[in-house]
């Protein structure tokens, strides 16, 4: 992606010490609330396990959501201030769980590299901001990712006269690539390889790649996948050009939170799987009040009939039924946002349920 | 009457006048003198004229004739047989307007900002308008009761019926002004006192004055923003942290100051010292010294310096993004990676008109400058 160098760069500048330093106050927080819950504990016997982030957020009555802002599909206002995208949904379904009210959400737009700091800081909750889950980035900064809610890697975009379909075709193409990105690295490395020779044209930005590859400087061009929908739409022809289906690079986008927090951590994450598990059961938006009325038990545990999967998390039963009410399963939001429903037209390929071929696996509530 | 007889050799009538040689008069003459007086000159002109008219008629192709101002996506900025080169998508700039002036201001509360935006142009015009009657109340309302206004009517007082919106909510113009007049209105007092702390004869006042301004202007404005977002949340808890935009202004007035500081030092070195001296002679105390005699010299002659620099922070409110501050380049960058309108034109659009708020903005504040200086330097001319 375009602004990982600066997010690198970001915990490089700022440097060891500041993240120490965030990190001391983390444990010493995680000490306290360490202390707190074993007094609860004891004092309490079997109380259920509690979040302090679900009671901030509960006291508060509203979710605190980084979102991105400018990116199409994901994170974006509309003319009337709206905001909408897949991330954002995302939010909308955790607010949803928990207040009933997927309007319950106030977002917070980040940089790539102040989200993390806002993140770590508890300037928000969670942080849905296409961000690769990477394991430096689990492991030094005090936070934890909760589920791959997109799969995304990079990908390449031909002419449709090229008559090209496979990347491994692209033997001697000029390739306009944005500078200085890990993008251009794994194009780098890939043709390597492959064993292919490779010409590429750089830019100091998206916008003029975009445009020397609409004018013809060079035959392909080559960012995540999930962007190059969205640049297709601004070429001059967009009809003229596809997206070739290798990914020749992982970028597990996942929501994250902050580490020490584990209830809330589940709770992130299981909105997620309940969204998966509504796709692969048939629950939708529209049929979901008919089926609480299902005999199967899958379906009845998933929505609260059966079961009490919410108290746990210190949700309501209902949890999920709430999710799928307000935003739907994991497929309708997808092809609201990205797929068929928008102008991107994103193709489903890894993030199809992993029944039809994708990756997206519900882990199973019971 | 013999005189007349006597001086025979005298003309009764006046001798006709003769045009100027036509080589000097009207718009040939102009011309020469003007555009073609030597052969570097008549070169440079058909280079001009040539540009010119390769230029112009592209860009008003592009933004007027060939424009799209309607429609309802972005199929109706896209080529098609009617128009198979469109030019700019004013189209998308208006459905997007309201975003742009408002961000994400809720729909319902946004009478307040226009309010807000008339309470200002009022204030402005009382102050600017050297006819305008009574402008000592205008002082006092622009300084005094406009920003208690404005925070009322932007920020809301519950008690009041207001309800609150937060400033993460504020956005594109809006932001904007807000920031710009703010650092704007800060920034000449607090670079007055600067630049007389850094004169001053006291020592401590001096070494602050000089270290203050020394340490900001050393830093980009842009560092200084990263550190209050990325660096204060780290040390600060978040309950205590203040307010974003309340952090860009404060780093914006702050750096506005500095160079202001330096600014009106250079405005105070241009007065002669014969003038302290014959103030001090008079009688008059320091500040009245400052107030009555040094400063109107000084800030006379520097006052192209001091609009500059107001027109330089007016540009340089688009760094507050870094803050995750939606101002009216940021709503444009979110606005036209919309995939609804995402045209090989929207992204110029978008710019384009980016270009003409700030061009106006700037403009107009340039060309009032010229006509206060013009009236002052009346006093010059006697």
């Amino acid at each position: 992606m375009g602004d990982k160098p600066s997010a690198r760069l970001i915990v490089g500048a700022s440097g060891a010490r500041l993240l120490l330093k965030g990190l001391v106050m983390k444990r010493f927080a995680r000490a306290l609330g360490f202390a707190m819950g074993l007094a609860i504990l004891l004092g309490f016997g079997t109380q259920a396990a509690s979040s302090q982030t679900l009671k901030a957020v509960q006291d508060r009555g509203q979710l605190i959501c980084g979102a991105n802002g400018t990116l199409a599909g994901f994170g974006l206002p509309d003319p009337q201030g709206n905001w909408t995208g897949f991330d954002v949904d995302f939010c909308r379904a955790i607010a949803a769980a928990i207040f009933n009210d997927p309007t319950k959400v106030k977002f917070v737009p980040l940089t790539a590299a102040n989200r993390f700091t806002a993140l770590q800081s508890g300037e928000v909750d969670v942080l849905a901001r296409n961000t690769t889950w990477t394991m430096s980035r689990d492991t030094s900064l005090g936070i934890d990712f909760a589920a791959v809610n997109y799969y995304d890697g990079q990908g390449f975009m031909v002419r449709k006269s090229l008559k090209v379909n496979s990347a491994l075709e692209l033997n001697d193409a000029a390739v306009c690539v944005q500078q200085g990105t890990t993008t251009e690295l794994n194009l780098a490395d890939y043709f390597r390889s492959n064993n292919m020779s490779l010409k590429t044209v750089t830019f100091a930005t998206a916008d003029e790649a975009v445009k020397a590859y609409d004018s013809s400087r060079c035959d392909s061009y080559t960012t995540d996948s999930s962007a190059l929908y969205g640049e297709r739409l601004r070429l001059a022809d967009p009809g003229a050009h596809i997206v070739l289906p290798e990914i020749i690079s992982k970028e597990p986008l996942s929501p994250a939170v902050r580490q020490g927090d584990d209830t809330w951590e589940d709770i992130v994450r299981w909105v997620h799987h309940a969204m998966i598990n509504a796709e692969e059961l048939g629950v939708n938006q529209k049929n979901v009040d008919d089926m609480l009325k299902s005999s199967a038990p899958d379906i009845r545990r998933l929505l609260g009939v059966e079961g009490q999967f919410g108290e746990p998390l210190g949700l309501s039963n209902d949890w999920a039924y709430r999710i799928i009410k307000a935003v739907g399963n994991y497929g309708e939001s997808f092809e609201r946002n990205v797929g068929q429903g928008s102008p991107l037209k994103i193709a489903r390929g890894l993030n199809a349920l992993w029944t039809k071929g994708g990756l997206q696996y519900g882990l199973p509530v019971r | 009457m013999a005189a007349t007889a006597d001086s025979f050799y005298l003309r009764t009538v006046p001798a006709q006048r003769l045009p100027p040689p036509p080589a000097r008069a009207g718009a040939i003459g102009w011309l020469r003198a003007n555009l073609l007086s030597s052969p570097g000159n008549i070169a440079l002109t058909a280079i001009c004229v040539v540009s010119v008219c390769w230029v112009v008629p592209q860009l008003l192709r592009f933004f007027l004739l060939d424009a799209v101002w309607s429609g309802h996506d972005r199929e109706a900025c896209l080529a098609s047989p009617v128009n198979p080169e469109p030019g700019a998508c004013w189209a998308f700039v208006r459905v997007w307007l309201n975003y742009f002036i408002y961000g994400f201001y809720p729909i319902g509360e946004r009478w307040r900002v226009d309010l807000f935006f008339l309470a200002l142009a009022f204030g402005i015009v009382w102050l600017a308008w050297l006819a305008a009657p009574r402008r000592d109340i205008g002082a006092f309302y622009f300084f005094i009761v406009l920003p208690i206004l404005s925070f009322v009517l932007l920020s809301g007082v519950p008690m009041f019926g207001l309800s609150q919106v937060s400033t993460s909510l504020w956005g594109g113009i809006l932001v904007t002004i807000v920031v710009a007049t703010v650092g704007i209105v800060v920034s000449l007092p607090l670079g007055i006192l600067l630049a007389l702390g850094r004169r001053s004869e006291i020592a401590v006042v001096r070494l602050c004055s000089v270290t203050f301004i020394e340490f900001v202007r050393g830093v980009p404005l842009i560092t200084v923003l990263f550190m209050a977002s990325v660096m204060l949340p780290l040390f600060v808890p978040e309950r205590f942290a203040p307010d974003k935009l309340l952090r860009a202004l404060i780093g914006v007035a702050l750096f506005a100051s500095a160079y202001m500081a330096e600014v009106v030092r250079g405005g105070l070195a241009a007065v002669p010292r014969g003038q302290y001296e014959a103030a001090r002679a008079l009688g008059l105390p320091y500040w009245r010294m400052m107030a009555l005699v040094v400063l109107p010299q000084a800030l006379r002659v520097t006052l192209p310096n001091i609009v500059n620099t107001f027109i330089g922070l007016f540009k340089d409110t688009t760094l507050v993004f870094v803050v995750g501050i939606f101002d009216f380049l940021r709503t444009i960058e979110a606005a036209r990676a919309d995939p609804h309108w995402a045209t090989p034109v929207t992204s110029v659009t978008g710019y384009v008109f980016a270009a003409m708020f700030y061009f106006a903005c700037c403009y107009g504040m340039s060309r009032y400058a010229r006509s206060v200086e013009t009236r002052l330097a009346r006093a010059q001319r006697r």
